[in-house]
């Protein structure tokens, strides 16, 4: 833990877009002062409170689990509660809004889409017939568990969405983050609809767009792994497919 | 009400970046194991013609501007093979009750198997 | 903020947190012809529920009871929790908790299986369910995604309620202003759920996120609905100095322990019992040492820092919480997000090194005022989760009971929610209208279009931050507590004179800022106003002037009305059914 010093700065150039007053974006440098322990938020934090109330972003936890704060830095989707200023002082660090999402106004982006994609993936416990309550709990094994974790551990921060160019390139693709929730429910032993989010991952804006970039991976502060659960589903549906195609093999 | 802003990928996207580079690097390859390809399919056919033909075109193949072309396409069968070979712990997750084997113990009988392979080819070559 | 458009549901429910969800899913299930607007300032799975750490709690194994489960809550109030609520509570718990894995929560297992326990402060048995340690995150993720099958619930998203519609007596909508737009509009309801969360932002150091700032406490404040128990602030002992990021319970549940700066284990001297060795097969004991209720281990820090045993640092004085001897292998299993938040945010790992620790504001036992069924006494208005005072917490609420409490008054108040609805209709959609387009007019005339103002919200906020600690925070007494009062009135005055940057419409959140603020102005007022009148030590309400517990005069809740004239304060006996006030002891068995 440092000691708090206020007598060095550091400038943040930070991405502005006001709707109502300007059609193009532009950047404002914002000097703020530089401590060992702050992160990009609390930088943006000091801005808005002490010298322009006007900046607009999202935040809540600063501490990694709400997914709100992910934005560029330098470049870099990430979640700027885990950004340290002492990772890239003395320099200049840039802030702007998430890339391959809209912006509504200046670090804030528009995100109907991926909610519109998440609910899509059906991310919920398909049964073809549910237990009743009085008769306990779904028995899991801590093995069978451990296949969907990982998966599981999406915090819906968006960052492998702007990591990823295919999600920049194809407006439909269903995109990293979704596609490994629908493996999440799929591997879980006590899911029965994989036919149900078959059409979404397996169909032509699914899995298949997907060229491997492996970027989603890499920026995910989770190590949810997306690209992982992308290829897993590859293999998968490349057996199913040729299963069909065996003499004995069925067309579902 | 003005729509959100759109911020549109540029064409030089794939230069921001190393793992982009490398991607399309990757995908670059392609045309270059297809070239190969084609040269490999017509040096088979020039076999079949005879031994005049062949040996005409194994000077072609001696060539700078081919030798160079055969090392440029094999680093591109090199960088596809090593992606591929790495990205089967990805794709193929193999359990030992809550432990996932390790990653290494995944690729590493890719690169066993390839070495043999190799070893095999340059064997019966050299022979 | 022109433009007027009126919407409407059946059910309203402000706050898309675990209560929120729960509650929209309970009026879901129920009438699939009921229509449900589920409308929260923040995307659901950004609610704060995501932040709970260590568990919940609920009866499920063959070793347990009702009964005990009931005991430890009743005596971790200090007697102050409603009897029969608590019984409701841990009756309906497991139900509730086998439904959450019906619908897909991970969580953590038995080699056979079935779901796993790990030992809480304050709790005789092992009872709290966990996904590892971010079973609020699992929770919420698992409820928000269950929600989105439904085809009766609308979301409205980055929506902000103003205020509370009430026309002939009953709560008929919400005036809630559209980020993306600016606009404020009327959403009318049949019935409204309150499900707002916490207000731990009225402190300076809190593991709450900026969102929890007691919105639905104050709407209901304002809508003269009573809020109950507000001086009962509760600190969670092992926060991370300077942020404040939780370390959860669950490290001391798995047998993490506390040293001040000379290495000792401390607790042991403030009748909590007597430490064993951390390798005895019988460490961590129930009820005991690490295993204590928050608010004597928070309690106990304070005792120590006057002692000097506590280690200074840059963002004041902390003590060790030393998880070192359980393992990298078993950290990593059962508690990997303390290793991981201790070593992004403090820069210590875990398994080598002993974590930096203080108390931190953590939860309001206080709330909206409800009976068992989380009804108000304003018909048509429900109240859920943090934000309401049921109360099954009493005094002090013992760690791992709000998560479950999230689920069984979920889905109660869903319930009850939707019967009313059906029952009752909208009566005067003009007038209720007219309420949002007067609402609208007061928020343009005094945030958007004021001149003159010379007050900034940051400067204020701090202000109100520093003074709640100073003067309301672990100790009170008269005088600190009077002087918290007098600052928060000036701070009012004040707030009458602020000047907004922004005066956009486009997702301004200056604007909500300061309506955040507002709000928390109001509800720290009622907490400090609550503290000033409890004349009495009562689990984490502890006046150095009146250090005991006084069962005779306040063996009851506080209820603070909002008037003109300033807050005006009832009381209300405590339900006792079946555990006459006793002394609370820890460390005896």
């Amino acid at each position: 833990m440092g000691t708090p010093t206020t007598q060095r700065t550091i400038k943040l150039e930070v991405f502005r877009y006001r709707p109502e007053e300007e059609d193009e974006p532009t950047f404002q440098t914002y000097e703020v002062p530089y401590r060992e322990d702050w992160v990009v938020l609390d930088a943006l934090n000091h801005i808005k409170d002490t010298v322009d109330g006007t900046l607009s972003y999202r935040w809540s936890c600063r501490m990694g689990v709400c997914g709100s704060c992910g934005m560029m830095v330098n470049g870099y989707p990430k979640l700027t509660c885990a950004a340290f200023l002492r990772d890239y002082y003395p320099n200049a660090i840039r802030v702007e809004p998430l890339v391959n999402f809209p912006v509504e106004r200046d670090l804030v982006i528009n995100m109907d889409d991926f909610m519109r994609k998440l609910k899509a993936v059906k991310p919920w416990i398909i049964r073809k017939k549910e237990q009743p309550l009085a008769e306990g709990e779904y028995r899991q094994t801590p093995a069978e568990l451990a296949q969907y974790k990982q998966f599981s551990m999406c915090i819906n921060c968006m960052l492998c969405y702007s990591a990823c160019p295919v999600v920049g390139r194809e407006e439909g693709f269903i995109g990293p983050a979704v596609l490994a929730l629908g493996q999440r429910y799929n591997l879980d032993s006590r899911d029965q609809g994989r036919a149900q989010r078959q059409e979404t991952i397996f169909g032509h804006e699914g899995i298949w767009e997907c060229t491997f970039v492996g970027e989603c991976s890499t920026v995910c502060p989770k190590d949810v792994d997306p690209a992982g659960a992308i290829q897993m589903a590859k293999v998968q549906g490349a057996m199913e497919y040729m299963k069909t195609l065996l003499p004995w093999g069925q067309r579902s | 009400m003005k729509p959100p802003l759109n911020r549109n990928m540029g064409s030089t996207w794939w230069l921001s970046r190393g793992a982009y580079f490398l991607i399309m690097l990757r995908e670059l390859s392609a045309v270059f194991i297809a070239a190969y390809l084609v040269f490999f399919l017509i040096c088979l056919y020039k076999v079949g013609q005879g031994p005049e033909a062949y040996g005409a075109y194994l000077r072609f193949l001696w060539s700078p501007g081919m030798i160079l072309f055969h090392l440029v396409a094999l680093a591109f069968a090199l960088l596809h093979m090593v992606t591929w070979f790495n990205a089967t712990p990805k794709a193929v997750r193999v359990w030992r009750g809550e432990e996932r084997v390790p990653p290494a113990l995944m690729i590493g009988p890719n690169y066993a198997v390839w070495a043999v392979i190799t070893a095999f080819i340059i064997w019966v070559v050299l022979k | 903020m022109a433009e007027y458009e009126t919407l409407e549901a059946d059910i309203l429910v402000v706050g898309g947190g675990g209560a929120g969800l729960r509650a929209a899913i309970a009026c879901a299930e129920i009438d699939p012809s009921l229509s449900v607007a589920v409308i929260s300032k923040v995307y659901p799975m950004r609610s704060h529920t995501v932040a709970a750490e260590g568990g919940t709690a609920a009866v499920i194994k063959s070793n347990d009871s009702l009964e005990d489960h009931a005991y430890d809550t009743v005596s971790g109030s200090d007697w102050l929790a409603d009897q029969d609520a608590v019984w409701a509570f841990v009756k309906e718990a497991p139900e509730e908790l086998i439904q959450m894995e019906h619908w897909g929560c991970p969580w953590s297992r038995e080699p056979d299986g079935s779901v796993a326990v790990r030992p809480f402060g304050g709790m005789k048995t092992e009872r709290t369910w966990f996904a590892a340690d971010k079973t609020g995150f699992h929770m919420l993720h698992a409820l928000f995604q269950t929600s989105l099958k439904y085809d009766n619930v609308t979301r409205y998203d980055e929506w902000f309620v103003t205020k509370l519609l009430v026309e002939d007596g009953r709560c008929q909508g919400v005036a809630a202003l559209e980020l993306r737009t600016g606009k404020l509009r009327a959403i009318l309801g049949k019935a409204v759920i309150l499900c707002t969360g916490g207000a731990g932002r009225i402190f300076p150091f809190t593991t709450n996120g900026s969102i929890k700032t007691g919105d639905g406490m104050a709407l209901a404040y304002r809508a003269g609905v009573a809020l109950k128990d507000m001086e009962f602030v509760q600190y969670h002992p092992t926060g991370l100095p300077g942020t404040g990021i939780l370390i959860t319970e669950a490290a001391r549940g798995e047998g993490g322990i506390m040293v001040n700066k000379h290495g000792d284990r401390y607790l042991q001297h403030y009748d909590l019992g007597k430490p064993l060795d951390v390798h005895d097969p019988n460490h961590p004991q129930l009820r005991q040492m690490e295993l204590g209720p928050r608010d004597r281990l928070s309690q106990a820090f304070v005792k120590e820092m006057e002692k000097g045993n506590t280690i200074e640092g840059p963002y004041g004085d902390f003590i060790y919480l030393d998880v070192r001897h359980l393992g990298e292998k078993k950290i990593n299993k059962k508690i990997p997000f303390v290793r991981e938040l201790a070593k992004n945010y403090a820069g210590i790992d875990p398994v080598h090194e002993t974590i930096p620790v203080r108390p931190v504001v953590h939860y309001m036992m206080g709330g909206v005022h409800t009976d068992i069924e989380t009804a108000t006494s304003l018909p048509g208005l429900f109240a859920i989760g943090e934000c309401a005072c049921v109360s099954i917490n009493g005094a002090n609420r013992l760690g791992s009971n709000s998560l479950t409490e999230l689920l069984v008054f979920g889905a109660r108040g869903g319930k009850n929610a939707a019967e009313f609805a059906s029952e009752n209709a909208i009566s005067d959609k003009r007038a209720l209208e007219a309420q949002a387009r007067d609402e609208g007019e007061r928020i343009v005339r005094t945030f958007i279009l004021k001149q003159g103002g010379t007050e900034r919200i940051s400067t204020i906020r701090d202000q109100m931050t520093k003074a709640m600690e100073a003067g309301a925070g672990i100790y009170r007494t008269e005088s600190s507590l009077k002087e918290t009062w007098d600052t928060l009135m000036r701070l009012r005055e004040r707030f009458e004179k602020i000047a907004l940057d922004d005066r956009s419409n486009v997702y301004n959140t200056d604007l909500t800022t300061a309506l955040e603020l507002d709000f928390m102005l109001d509800v720290a007022a009622s907490v400090a106003f609550s503290a000033l009148e409890r004349k009495e030590s009562r689990g984490s309400h502890q006046r150095t002037d009146y250090p005991d517990r006084d069962d005779a005069k306040y063996l009851n809740h506080t209820l603070v009305y909002r008037t003109e004239a300033g807050p005006r304060v009832e009381y209300q006996d405590v339900v006792i059914t079946k555990w006459p006030p006793a002394e609370r002891t820890y460390g005896k068995k």
